[in-house]
C-alpha cells in the first residue's frame, strides 16, 4: 500500500535545503489558483517556475509532500457523522489487521496507537465519515467482520462539537530545524 | 439548507462535484496543472480555477494545496485526550484554545470527552506541551502518538 510508511520508509526523507523550506513556507496555506502556480510560487521565493516544480516533485517522491489536493469540509458537504472507531486488537495481529481495515473503502485515516490501561484498551483507530450515524455504523460492521476473533472490543466516538480547528501550520522556526531532524533519522 | 449542526450545507452543481471528487485525488505536478485537470473534466482552465476559488472561499474546501508530512518536516504530531468533568468543560476548552500547539479539538462522547491534535515545531516539544497542558488544566493527558500509520487519505464522494 503506497500510503503505508512505517517503519521502513520513515528515515528515508533527505534533508530539506533552504530553497525547499522557502517553498514549504510559501505554500503551506495553499497553492495559488492561477494558470502557472509554480511560477507564482517562484516569484515569492526567488526561483523559476521550473525549479519550484522540480523541487516539489522531489518532495513528493520523498514523501515530504503527501499530495497536492483539495481538502473538503466534511460538514459543508453533508458528512455530519464523523466517527472515530477504536478497536482493541491482539498485539500479535494488529499490524496485519491494521493494513487490512485501512484498505476498506471509507476509512480515511488508520493508525495504531498506545493503550492506556485500564481506562483505554483500544490500540487501533480508523476514521469513518457518513451522512448519518447509521451509515457509519454499517461501515463499522464491515471493519468488525474483518477483524474477527482478534478484536476484543470496540467503540465509535462521534465528534459532537468542534472546539477548535486551525489546521496545521508550520512555523519558520520549525523548518530551520527540519534538516537536522531528518539527517539524524536518515 | 441547514443540517442539524446548524452549518449551512451548500448547493453544489454537477461540475462542482466533479471538481471536488477529482481534486481530492491530487493535482498533477506538471506545467499548467489546472489546464490538465480541466481537460479531464471537460471544463476550461479559467472555469476550473473560478470554481476552485469559489469552493475554497465559501468554505466547501478547507484548503487547497500541498499536504505536508509534518514529521518529515521535523515537527511533532500527536493525538491526545482528556476526561473533563462536565462542569469544567468550557473552562478547559478555553485553556486548550489558547495553546497555539492545539491544532484541532473535538468533543467526543466518551469518558474521554475532549480529543485534540498537538502539532509542535519539533518532536521534542510534544512532551513539554503535554506537561504544560496538565499543569494548566489539572487533568491527566492521555497521549496517543501514532505507533504505526496504515492509511491517510480522506476521500469524501460528493
Amino acid at each position: 500500500m503506497s500510503d503505508f510508511i512505517w517503519p521502513s520508509e520513515e528515515g528515508k526523507s533527505k534533508s530539506l535545503d533552504e530553497q525547499d523550506r522557502a517553498i514549504v513556507l510559501a505554500t503551506q496555506a495553499g497553492l495559488p489558483l492561477v494558470s502557472d502556480p509554480w511560477t507564482a510560487v517562484g516569484e515569492q521565493v526567488g526561483m523559476s517556475g521550473e525549479e519550484v516544480l522540480s523541487r516539489m516533485q522531489a518532495m513528493l517522491e520523498r514523501g515530504v509532500i503527501r499530495r497536492i489536493a483539495a481538502v473538503p469540509n466534511h460538514y459543508r458537504l453533508g458528512y455530519v457523522a464523523n466517527g472515530m472507531t477504536v478497536w482493541d486488537v491482539a498485539d500479535a495481529d494488529v499490524e496485519r489487521l491494521g493494513r487490512e481495515i485501512a484498505a476498506i473503502e471509507g476509512v480515511s485515516h488508520c493508525y495504531q496507537r498506545p493503550r492506556h490501561l485500564p481506562h483505554w484498551p483500544y490500540n487501533l483507530f480508523a476514521m469513518l465519515h457518513g451522512r448519518t450515524r447509521e451509515e457509519v455504523e454499517q461501515q463499522a460492521q464491515v471493519l468488525r467482520a474483518c477483524l474477527g476473533e482478534a478484536c476484543h472490543g470496540h467503540r465509535i466516538l462521534y465528534s459532537s462539537r468542534i472546539l477548535k480547528k486551525t489546521g496545521l501550520r508550520l512555523a519558520a522556526a520549525n523548518l530551520q530545524t527540519a534538516s537536522t531532524e531528518t539527517d539524524a533519522r536518515g | 439548507m441547514r443540517n442539524k449542526d446548524g452549518i449551512n450545507e451548500v448547493e453544489l452543481d454537477a461540475d462542482d462535484r466533479h471538481v471536488i471528487n477529482r481534486l481530492q485525488d491530487g493535482l498533477p505536478l506538471a506545467p499548467h496543472p489546472y489546464a490538465l485537470v480541466a481537460g479531464e473534466l471537460g471544463l476550461s482552465e479559467a472555469e476550473l480555477i473560478e470554481r476552485l476559488a469559489r469552493l475554497r472561499d465559501t468554505g466547501v474546501l478547507s484548503r487547497f494545496g500541498p499536504m505536508y508530512h509534518a514529521e518529515r518536516l521535523g515537527g511533532g504530531l500527536t493525538l491526545a485526550a482528556l476526561a473533563v468533568p462536565e462542569m469544567d468543560y468550557e473552562r478547559v476548552a478555553g485553556i486548550l484554545d489558547a495553546f497555539p500547539e492545539v491544532a484541532h479539538n473535538y468533543r467526543r462522547e466518551h469518558a474521554l470527552n475532549m480529543w485534540f491534535v498537538l502539532a509542535t515545531e519539533t518532536a521534542e516539544r510534544i512532551p513539554e506541551v503535554v506537561a504544560e497542558l496538565e499543569a494548566a488544566t489539572g487533568l491527566a493527558v492521555f497521549n496517543m502518538p501514532k505507533e504505526r500509520e496504515f492509511h491517510v487519505r480522506l476521500h469524501l464522494a460528493v
